[in-house]
């Protein structure tokens, strides 16, 4: 059983009081200074740059905990069995493992998210915006100065149909704030003809998918564009690194629509490395169900993330029941 | 002018990545190019290019007129190249069974109502929406994704498409 607390510590471990709040969940404490996030745990202490763990944190909050394992780095990150999450110290490090030094705790889903969404708005400068490409946005050091919750508390995308139907989530345009991209002024912007007859233009639908990721604010942030049924398009912007390695429970799938990026592949429970993806415009490739991965765009590049859906494959998995790769030949 | 250039793919021009194995089996990665793939394939070919269990990604060379398809669930169609219109019609009697998953091909032109008809070109995504009957027209050679179920017509041919060492 679990507790989680948001707490204001009058008394930070750190010993100096740089305006951040201290945040507690079971038995892990959270604290920030100028440059580093400190984890405390039973097993000891651990520390992250404060720019890779906000970056890190932003996803999983953001994506709900996504899919399977989110490595913040080498040593901390998230599982999630949807309704509640694990957070654990060294669960996918074999030393730590080896040392007896991993430690895990299982919370519910809505106490970890308020734990997380409280740090990630209290810890975020004003003028840092974890969502951004590194060259897009100030920086996140120093004592506590502001906030950005603008950014910090976007929603994610997700359409129930398609992107621009009537009744689903919306077009990025100029006059919703959304401009084209630095990286993606060539991409054209012309909308595809569309002539429904009277009765069907909730069905007869196109849109411009590319002029809406060059439009994207964001980067490594998935969100869902077309849905056929448990099969969700969930198409992203990249540039420069993914701020996690991603351990899916389930196979899924990228499509590079444009540009280039380098994928580090490792075993999704050793970490040790297995190979190296490199994907060009049309390239399509699987990510196989027991690795974990992360992402280099040297340019902001378009991603179609391929996911399904279907709840009941985690457990397939994991029973060994579905091979972690998706084609034999 | 932007000082950053953008690299799409076409049928013309690719660049395939690839997978560079430390220690694994390079099969597991199902690589392949989709443009490389509608390069070789015959026009309205349903090449599976991705695949989750029931769910595919098929890369199809669009060229001239497809036959008339129908599901009983939407998918969708995401132009990569060319420019590619796709005509709709609202069948009289529904086509494919509820039961029946992935595209269908229907015998002729199916009578009923028009419903419209869109333009896509590259980058631009239609809704292939349930229940309707859709034809491909593409004078010239073009590339779509289709997002949609495996059935009948879908192709599987890993070992030619995808790389293996």
């Amino acid at each position: 059983m679990s507790t989680a607390s948001i707490s204001n510590l009058e008394a930070p471990a750190l010993g100096r009081d740089l305006g951040y709040k201290a945040f507690t969940i079971g038995k892990f404490r959270f604290e920030r200074d100028e440059y580093f996030a400190h984890i405390l745990y039973p097993m000891g202490r651990h520390l992250m740059p404060i720019d890779a763990f906000l970056r890190a944190l932003m996803r999983d909050v953001a994506w709900g905990f996504f899919y399977g394992t989110v490595n913040f780095d080498p040593v901390l990150g998230t599982v999630n069995h949807y309704g509640t999450v694990d957070l654990f110290m060294g669960l996918c490090n074999p030393a730590y493992r080896q040392a007896n030094r991993a430690y895990i705790e299982n919370f519910p889903t809505k106490d970890i998210k308020a734990v997380f969404e409280g740090m990630l708005d209290d810890w975020t400068n004003e003028g840092f915006d974890p969502f951004a490409a590194p060259d897009e946005t100030g920086k996140p050091y120093g004592p506590k100065r502001g906030n950005n919750r603008k950014a910090v508390q976007r929603q994610r995308v997700v359409a129930k149909r398609m992107v621009g139907l009537p009744g689903d989530t919306g077009y990025r345009t100029d006059a919703n704030g959304y401009t084209v991209n630095r990286h993606f002024l060539d991409v054209p912007q012309d909308q595809p003809e569309v002539h429904a007859e009277p009765g069907f233009e909730s069905e007869v639908h196109a849109f411009n998918l590319f002029g809406y990721l060059s439009r994207s604010d964001v980067t490594w942030n998935p969100s869902v564009c077309s849905v056929v049924k448990d099969s969700l398009m969930c198409p992203t912007t990249e540039e420069n690194i993914l701020p996690i390695f991603h351990g899916n429970d389930r196979v899924e799938w990228f499509i590079q629509a444009c540009d280039e990026i380098i994928w580090e592949i490792e075993d999704g429970s050793t970490g040790k490395p297995r190979a190296k993806v490199i994907m060009k415009a049309g390239d399509v490739a699987a990510m196989p169900a027991d690795i974990r991965h992360k992402g280099y765009s040297p340019k902001r590049s378009m991603l179609l993330v391929w996911e399904n859906n279907d709840n009941s494959l985690p457990e397939k998995y994991q029973r060994g029941e579905l091979k972690p790769y998706p084609a034999e030949f | 002018m932007s000082e950053y250039r953008t690299v799409f793919g076409s049928l013309n021009h690719y660049e395939k990545g690839g997978v560079e194995v430390i220690e694994d089996n390079p099969k597991h990665y199902v690589f392949s190019n989709l443009f490389e793939v509608a390069s070789k394939s015959k026009p309205y070919e349903k090449i599976c290019v991705g695949k989750n269990l029931k769910y595919v990604i098929e890369a199809v060379r669009a060229e001239g007129n497809s036959p008339w398809f129908s599901a009983s669930h939407d998918e969708a169609a995401l132009c990569m190249d060319g420019e590619v219109e796709v005509h709709f019609v609202k069948p009289e009697q529904q086509l494919v069974p509820d039961t029946k998953e992935g595209s269908v091909k229907i015998n002729g032109e199916p009578k009923g109502q028009k419903m419209g008809w869109v333009r896509v070109r590259r980058g631009h995504m239609a809704l292939l929406p349930k229940g309707s009957a859709y034809q491909f027209r593409s004078p010239k050679p073009g590339v779509l994704l289709i997002q949609t179920i495996q059935g009948d017509h879908t192709v599987e041919c890993w070992a030619d498409i995808c790389q293996t060492a």
